[in-house]
């Protein structure tokens, strides 16, 4: 379980381009950061160095008491751009997959599936959905797995103006059980953040 | 565990459905079996005196061109980064995709090789040796591919460079069931080649996933 | 992380080292490469080969090097894998081009040497086919190599592929000879034939000295253009960003 992130004068470096030094950032329970800054500053490559999908350049990046390896294996989860769903397969034999795969008890899938109204939805392809239906998909797989720290790239981008305020409410949600949430936005989070921004 | 055969389950679908699965692998193969005697010219002689080699050549290629998409729609779709964000070592992920792949590809290719063989020439009483020889080779077959499949992500050309990679490291398996059925049709002791075809396919299920779980990380990193 | 070795962990001081090592291997190459073909282009016609026998100076050399450049290779991929140093990957990606020249050159010149000695250019003799099979490795890791955009990944992919092969060499090699026996094929070359006389055996060892030489020399040349390389794409990355 993941209390805590510290992020202390990290580097990062991609394809050969350096894009940051010097970073830092503190989160701790219960709180929300949003990263800003202009295109290729770095944003999502900042949530996959905590992801531990790209590594620093220098610095470090620490989850409190907890071993980097295992906090990352099982405390966090990456809402990217991509959701890694099968365009041929339904809409429910996806989400019960990765719901499974991210340890979520099937009481959690249920409530996450009325939560996002997503019932109607089950029996379909995943081709057949929408954008902004494919990323309710995407949340209600992150409301189900037992994860503390979100890392959300750009979460807003496919979805309307109710799904928006919908969202707000999970992420406090979340926040309010101890969560930790750190968000790269061009648009403001629809809850109140601390933002943390990314010079170009 | 459970974990894992849901992954496992999951792997065998999506690689039964992709791109025709079985059907596509099994086409190919007849294909390339169907071209053997039109190069060759149709005496039984000569062909019988192929059959055997041409079956089992012809199978190797037919693996080698499943593992095209292997490793490739999960990196390009994301779902390679949501496999690696889990409490499942990526090396035991890697093996179930490779299983998944044999189970949905490399056993109804097994079960086409007699027929295949058989069609050339090939003495009916070969059959399940064939069988057995094609199914143990799968396994070899799925597990050293995999790596030129984990290697070649992000590449330009992937699915040629996964062929150039993937094909030196299919002699040792094509040597050893080919020797065992060679040995076999001829009257000779046949299970030291069978016997050697099946240990190479033990190492490339231990060493493999390792090799491969450290190229799906050097791709996604 | 384990310290890396000295030498290798400073790139100073390996360019200060190779400036003269190179140039004094590449005369060395030279020195005894000359001396090792005027001995065997004097010693006596071999009583079975004839004349044919002079390839073998120019052949053999060229095998033993196609496997250690191999074995170089793989020490230089397992050193840039463990210890992430960019001056083995630079070692790793100059050996490459360099082995797989020494293998065709091997495959090449047993060709030759193949058409009178067995009446056939090419026979599918245990050894040829085992040399074959390490040049399409070595094709394989220069492919992957070329054919990845970002260069630490590429580094590190061809790193695992060599050594990959060179775990799969001995296998291969041994399945090779397996089959061969299987076949019970013309085994031209015997195991364990007459003694080399001194007439041969001198130029041959001048011969594999010479060509070790050369390999370093070249390799040394190679690793620098890599390094200089390098870091002119570093600085020009620098001013870009300036």
């Amino acid at each position: 379980m993941i209390q805590a992130l510290a992020i202390t004068e990290l580097a990062l470096r991609r394809g050969g381009r350096h894009l940051f030094d010097g970073l830092n950032l503190t989160l701790a329970a219960g709180e929300v950061c949003a990263v800003t800054g202009p295109n290729g500053a770095g944003k999502t490559s900042l949530l996959r160095a905590v992801a531990g999908l790209l590594a620093p350049e220098a610095g470090t990046i620490g989850f409190g008491a907890a071993d980097p390896a295992a906090a990352r294996a099982s405390g966090l989860h990456f809402l990217g751009h991509q959701d890694g769903l099968k365009p041929a397969r339904t809409a429910a034999e996806e989400l019960t997959f990765w719901t499974r795969w991210d340890g979520a008890s099937p009481g959690a899938l249920e409530t996450a599936v009325a939560d996002l109204e997503l019932s109607r939805l089950l029996a379909l392809e995943v081709r057949r959905l929408s954008a902004g239906q494919r990323r309710r998909l995407s949340l209600a797989r992150l409301a189900a797995a037992p994860r503390a720290l979100w890392l959300l790239d750009e979460p807003l981008s496919p979805l309307d103006a109710r799904w928006r305020a919908r969202f707000g409410e999970m992420m406090a949600r979340h926040l309010a059980g101890g969560g930790l949430i750190l968000a790269a936005v061009h648009d403001p989070l629809p809850i109140p953040a601390r933002e943390l921004e990314i010079p170009a | 565990m459970s974990r894992a055969l849901v992954l496992l389950r999951r792997e065998a679908a999506l690689a039964w459905g992709r791109g025709g699965g079985p059907l596509i692998a099994v086409g190919f193969y007849a294909g390339v079996a169907t071209l053997m005697p039109l190069a060759i010219g149709p005496e039984p002689e000569r062909l019988a005196a192929i059959a055997l080699g041409a079956a089992w050549v012809a199978l190797a290629l037919a693996s080698l061109l499943c593992l095209d998409r292997l490793f490739e729609r999960d990196y390009e779709d994301g779902a390679l980064e949501g496999l690696v964000l889990s409490e499942t070592p990526l090396e035991l992920v890697c093996a179930i995709k490779c299983l998944g792949q044999w189970l949905a590809t490399g056993a109804p290719l097994a079960v086409a090789a007699p027929v295949a063989a058989i069609a050339l020439g090939a003495d009916p009483a070969l059959a399940p040796l064939i069988f057995l020889c094609a199914l143990v080779g799968g396994l070899a077959f799925a597990f050293t591919g995999g790596i030129g499949a984990a290697l070649s992500l992000g590449a330009r050309r992937g699915g040629l460079l996964t062929a150039v990679i993937v094909l030196p490291l299919f002699v040792p398996p094509v040597i050893f069931g080919g020797g065992a059925l060679d040995a076999f049709a001829g009257g000779l002791p046949w299970q030291s080649g069978l016997a050697l075809l099946g240990a190479y396919a033990a190492a490339a299920v231990a060493l493999g996933p390792v090799a491969m779980a450290g190229a799906c990380r050097n791709a996604l990193t | 992380m384990i310290p890396a070795p000295a030498f290798l962990s400073n790139p100073e001081r390996f360019m200060s080292f190779s400036r003269w090592a190179a140039p004094l291997f590449g005369v060395i190459a030279i020195g005894l490469g000359l001396a090792g073909l005027w001995l065997g282009f004097t010693a006596p016609e071999d009583y079975q080969q004839g004349d044919t026998v002079r390839i073998m100076f120019i052949h053999v050399p060229a095998a033993w090097l196609a496997m250690f450049v191999y074995a170089c290779l793989a020490v230089a991929s397992f050193l840039s894998l463990v210890f992430r140093h960019v001056l083995a990957d630079a070692a790793a990606a100059a050996a490459a081009p360099l082995g797989a020249g020494f293998t065709f050159l091997a495959l090449v010149t047993g060709s030759l040497w193949g058409r009178p000695m067995w009446g056939a250019w090419w026979v599918w003799d245990a050894r040829l086919t085992s040399v074959l099979i390490l040049f399409l490795i070595y094709l394989a890791y220069i492919a992957l190599r070329g054919a990845i955009d970002d260069e630490t990944k590429a580094g590190r992919a061809s790193a695992i592929l060599a050594l990959v092969g060179a775990v799969n060499l001995p296998v291969i090699h041994y399945s090779v000879e397996w089959w061969n026996s299987l076949h019970q094929g013309a085994s031209v070359l015997r195991e364990g034939g007459p003694a080399m006389p001194p007439v041969f055996l001198v130029p041959l060892l001048l011969m594999a000295l010479a060509y070790t030489s050369a390999f370093g020399s070249l390799w040394l040349v190679r690793i620098r253009g890599e390094v200089w390389r390098r870091r002119a794409e570093a600085a020009a990355l620098r001013a870009a960003r300036a």
